[in-house]
C-alpha cells in the first residue's frame, strides 16, 4: 500500500482513492486498432496539473505505451499502446499513485460529445461575428446625423448588412426556430415563436426597406437579438450538462469484472454481463460480489452499505445470500450466481433512480413560468400595434407592421433570457469556491423551494466510519500489541485503530475469524482481540457504541469503544434548518436503538430505522408529491431516495452512485455545506425574481415607446445591450454579497 | 466612395476568417478540456534539459 503522503493529488485538492477495491482488471474493455490498442478509463481524484504530470509520466514509462492523456475536466484517461503490456498494469499503476480508475463503458462514450453544446457554440459565434461586423456598418449610418451620408451610401450599407445578416440568421437561429416550429405544430406556442417571429420580421422588412432606400434597417438588431440570447442558451446547456448519470454510475460501480469458474476448474476474467445463473464465481478480497448469489465455499464477512449503508460487515458463510455489489471484506468466497447482471438488487435500484429522475422534470423553474406570461403578452401587443397603425394612424401596411416589428425587437427577451443563466452561474461559482458542486443550473431553485429535508444517518449526520473512543484507555505498551494485529486486517474496527495508531510493523501469521475477531502472535504473546464471545466475556449487546475486547496472552481483558461519530455540525445544521421553519427527517438502515439516540441527540422528531433502499425511495417519492423535498444521503443505498426527492446533496466522501443522483456535492468536512448552499439558493432565487422585475419594467416602458413609432435602430440596439447588462451585472452582485456562513 | 469599396471587402473577408478560424478550432477538440489547459502551462516537461529552472524540485 503506498504511503499516504505520495498519494493521490499532490495538492491535496481530493483524498487519495479509498483501500478497499483493489486496482481492476480492464481487459475486456480494451479496443484493438490498426494493431494497437486503446483503453479509456474514468479516473477520479485528479484534480491539478500535478495529477496530470504523474498520471501521464508513470504511464508512458510502461513498455509499449505511446500515448497516454487525461482529461481534466471529465476525469476521462486515454491510453494507446503497442505490444503485450497486460491492462491491469495501467490501472494497477494509477492505483499506486493513489487514484481510482473504472473502464469507460463505450455505449456512454457517445454522449460525452455534447453535439448539442458544440452546436449552440457555432451559432454563438456565427451570431457575434456577424453582429460585430453589422455594427461596423450600422454605427457610420447612425453616426452620420442630418444627411451628411448620401441616400446610396446609406443603401449601400444596409445591402451589405443584409448580406451579412440574412446568412448568419439563417445560420445562427436555427435552434429558436426548430424548437418554435415544434411548438406550433403542436398548437402551442413558447418563447421562441416571439423570437423567431422577431427576427423573420425584421430582417423581412429591413430587407425591403433597404432595397427602397428607405431610412431604417433591423439587421443589427436582429442578428444581436440572437446573439445575447445564443450565450443564455448555451450558459444553460453548460449548467444543465454537468449532471452525468446516477444510473449509469450505478452500474459502472458494480464489479466491472469478474472472475468465472469453468468446468475444468481454470478461473477466467469476464464481463459481469456474461454472468448467467447457476455460474459459479469467485470473489477474492476487496472485490464486490457481482450479482445475487449463494454462498458455496468459504466464510468471511460482507459489507452491505449497499443495503444498509452500515460501516460494520456481517460475517457470511456457506449457504447465505449475498446481493450484487456487497463487498467481500475478509477471506476468499466461491459462489454460485442465483441471477444475472438485469435481475440484480443493483439493477433494481438503478431502474429506481431512473424512474425518480424521470420526475424531477416537474418541478417547473421560474423561467418557464415567466414565459408562459410573456408569450400571449408579446404577441397581441405587436397586433395592436399594427391594427392600430392601420386603422388609427393611418399608415401604409409597410409602415405599421415596421412599427409592429420594432415592437417585438424591443420587447425581445434578451433580459428574460439572460436573466436566470447569468444568476445560476455566477451562484454556481460562488459555490464552488466554497468546496459545493452543483450538477445543474435549476438545482438552486429546487433547493430554495424545498420545504422539507430528509437525512440519511451514517455516513452523513455521521462521519460515516468508526472511530476509537476511548483510545486513550490504552496504554503505550497495550497498543504496540494491538497495533501490529489490526495492520493486517481491512475490517473497518481495525482500521478504525489503525488510524490512531499510525503505520509500523504488521503481526506475521494473524488469523482472521470471520464475525469475531483476530487472534494473532504478537511479541512472543498470543493477542486476541474481537467480540466478546471470542474472548469469553460476557456480551453487552444493549450499548448504544460497539465494543471489542483486547486479550493479551494471560492478562484481563481490555474493553475498547468505537462509534460512529456525528460530524461536528451537525447538531448546528439541524438547529439552523428547524429555525428556518423548515421539517426534518432521518431515515436509516441501521437498528433501532443507534437511529434512535442520534435522533434524541439532534432533536429530530421524525425517524426511521432498518430502513430498505426501496422504501427510503418510496418515502421521498411519497413527500415530494406535497412539498418539494431535499434527501441527503451518502450510501448506494441512498440513491434511489436521492433521485425521487425534489433536490438531494450528498457529501464528497459518499458512493460515486451517491454522488451522481444528487444536485449537490459538498467537500468539506461538515454538514454546514448544506445551510450554505439554501442559503446561497434563496440569494439566487431573489436575484432571478429581481432580474425578472427589472425585465417587467424595461418592457413596460419601452413597448409604449415602439408602439408609438418612437424606436429606431439605434434606440433598439442600445436598449437590448443595456437591459442585458444590467441583467448580468445584478447577478454578478451575488458573489460581492456578505453572509458567508463560516 | 473608392475608400469604402477597398476596405469593407477587407473587413467582410477578414471577418470570415476569423469565424472560419473559430470553428476549426472547435473542431480541433480544444475546447474539450479546459480545465486541464488551464493546468497544463504549469507543467515544465517541454523544456529542454538545460532550461530547467534552478531549483525545481523533481
Amino acid at each position: 500500500m503506498s504511503e499516504i503522503a505520495n498519494s493521490g493529488c499532490p495538492s491535496g485538492l481530493a483524498p487519495p482513492a479509498s483501500p478497499p477495491a483493489g486496482p481492476i482488471d480492464p481487459t475486456p474493455f480494451v479496443r484493438e486498432r490498426h494493431q494497437n490498442y486503446e483503453l479509456e478509463l474514468a479516473v477520479t481524484g485528479a484534480k491539478c496539473a500535478g495529477c496530470i504530470s504523474k498520471i501521464e509520466r508513470a504511464l508512458m514509462e510502461l513498455p509499449g505505451m505511446q500515448e497516454a492523456r487525461l482529461n481534466l475536466s471529465t476525469g476521462k484517461l486515454y491510453t494507446q499502446w503497442q505490444g503485450n503490456l497486460p491492462a491491469s498494469r495501467i490501472t494497477l499503476s494509477l492505483d499506486e499513485l493513489g487514484y481510482r480508475a473504472m473502464p469507460y463503458d463505450p455505449a456512454a462514450l457517445e454522449k460525452d460529445k455534447d453535439h448539442y453544446g458544440r452546436f449552440l457554440l457555432r451559432c454563438m459565434a456565427v451570431a457575434g461575428f456577424a453582429s460585430a461586423n453589422i455594427m461596423l456598418l450600422s454605427v457610420s449610418v447612425w453616426a452620420a446625423t442630418d444627411g451628411e451620408m448620401g441616400e446610396a451610401t446609406r443603401s449601400l450599407m444596409h445591402l451589405i448588412s443584409a448580406l451579412i445578416a440574412i446568412p448568419a440568421a439563417a445560420y445562427a437561429g436555427r435552434p429558436f426556430f426548430s424548437s418554435a416550429w415544434n411548438a406550433l405544430r403542436k398548437g402551442q406556442a413558447n418563447m421562441d415563436v416571439p423570437i423567431s417571429l422577431a427576427v423573420f420580421l425584421a430582417l423581412g422588412m429591413s430587407l425591403a426597406e433597404s432595397l427602397n432606400s428607405g431610412h431604417d434597417a433591423y439587421f443589427d438588431a436582429a442578428v444581436m437579438l440572437l446573439f445575447f440570447l445564443l450565450i443564455g442558451r448555451w450558459l444553460d446547456h453548460n449548467l444543465r450538462d454537468r449532471a452525468r448519470s446516477a444510473a449509469q454510475d450505478l452500474l459502472a460501480l458494480q464489479a466491472t469484472t469478474a472472475t468465472r469458474i469453468n468446468a475444468q476448474g481454470h478461473a477466467q476474467v469476464i464481463s459481469p454481463k456474461d454472468i448467467r445463473p447457476g455460474d459459479i464465481l469467485s470473489i477474492a478480497v476487496g472485490d464486490k460480489v457481482p450479482v445475487d448469489s449463494e454462498i458455496i465455499d468459504g466464510e468471511s464477512e460482507i459489507d452491505l452499505a449497499l443495503l444498509t449503508g452500515e460501516p460494520v460487515p456481517v460475517p457470511a458463510t456457506k449457504g447465505d445470500q449475498v446481493s450484487g455489489g456487497a463487498v467481500n471484506v475478509s477471506r476468499p468466497l466461491t459462489v454460485r450466481a442465483k441471477a444475472d447482471i438485469q435481475n440484480s438488487l443493483i439493477a433494481d435500484l438503478v431502474r429506481l433512480v431512473e424512474a425518480g429522475q424521470q420526475a424531477k422534470g416537474r418541478f417547473t423553474i421560474l423561467a418557464d413560468k415567466a414565459a408562459r406570461a410573456y408569450v400571449p403578452i408579446v404577441h397581441t401587443l405587436a397586433l395592436i400595434t399594427v391594427i392600430g397603425w392601420l386603422t388609427i394612424g393611418d399608415a401604409t401596411l409597410r409602415e405599421a407592421i415596421m412599427i409592429a416589428t420594432a415592437v417585438l425587437i424591443i420587447t425581445c427577451p434578451c433580459a428574460l433570457g439572460l436573466a436566470t443563466p447569468a444568476v445560476q452561474v455566477v451562484a454556481t461559482g460562488e459555490l464552488f469556491r466554497r468546496g459545493i458542486l452543483v450538477k445543474s443550473g435549476n438545482a438552486l431553485e429546487r433547493l430554495a423551494a424545498a420545504e422539507h429535508f430528509v437525512f440519511d444517518k451514517t455516513g452523513t449526520l455521521t462521519e460515516g466510519k468508526l472511530s476509537w473512543t476511548n483510545a486513550d484507555n490504552l496504554s503505550k505498551e497495550d497498543l504496540a500489541y494491538l497495533a501490529p494485529l489490526a495492520r493486517a486486517s481491512r475490517h473497518p474496527i481495525a482500521r478504525a485503530i489503525v488510524e490512531q495508531a499510525g503505520g509500523g510493523p504488521v503481526a506475521e501469521h494473524v488469523e482472521e475469524i470471520p464475525g469475531e475477531g483476530l487472534c494473532g502472535n504478537v511479541n512472543g504473546e498470543i493477542v486476541l482481540f474481537g467480540r466478546a464471545r471470542l474472548i469469553g466475556v460476557p456480551d453487552d449487546a444493549d450499548s448504544a457504541s460497539t465494543i471489542s475486547w483486547l486479550k493479551i496472552g494471560d492478562r484481563a481483558p481490555l474493553p475498547l469503544y468505537f462509534s460512529d461519530e456525528l460530524r461536528s455540525d451537525a447538531a448546528r445544521t439541524i438547529a439552523l434548518l428547524k429555525n428556518e421553519g423548515v421539517a426534518v427527517s432521518l431515515l436509516s438502515g441501521d437498528r433501532s436503538k443507534a437511529v434512535r439516540t442520534i435522533a434524541d441527540q439532534l432533536g429530530i422528531k421524525e425517524w426511521q430505522a432498518a430502513i430498505t433502499p426501496q422504501d427510503k425511495s418510496a418515502y421521498t417519492a411519497k413527500l415530494s408529491k406535497t412539498a418539494p423535498v431535499a434527501m441527503i444521503g451518502d450510501g448506494i443505498n441512498d440513491a434511489p431516495a436521492m433521485a425521487h426527492a425534489t433536490v438531494s446533496m450528498s457529501p464528497g466522501s459518499a458512493a460515486e452512485a451517491a454522488q451522481s443522483a444528487a444536485d449537490f456535492v459538498f467537500q468539506s468536512g461538515g454538514l454546514g455545506a448544506v445551510t450554505t448552499a439554501r442559503d446561497m439558493a434563496r440569494r439566487a432565487r431573489q436575484h432571478i425574481l429581481q432580474n425578472f422585475a427589472f425585465a417587467a419594467v424595461y418592457n413596460a416602458l419601452a413597448a409604449p415607446l415602439a408602439m408609438a413609432g418612437l424606436v429606431n435602430p439605434l434606440i433598439a440596439a442600445l436598449a437590448m445591450s443595456g437591459s442585458s447588462i444590467i441583467v448580468t451585472v445584478n447577478a454578478l452582485r451575488l458573489s460581492s454579497g456578505k453572509k458567508a456562513t463560516s | 466612395m473608392t475608400g469604402l469599396l477597398i476596405l469593407i471587402p477587407i473587413a467582410l473577408v477578414l471577418g470570415l476568417v476569423a469565424v472560419a478560424a473559430f470553428m476549426w478550432s472547435l473542431k480541433d477538440g480544444q475546447y474539450q478540456d479546459p480545465k486541464g489547459a488551464a493546468m497544463r502551462i504549469l507543467l515544465d516537461d517541454d523544456l529542454d534539459e538545460q532550461d530547467q529552472p534552478l531549483n525545481a524540485s523533481r
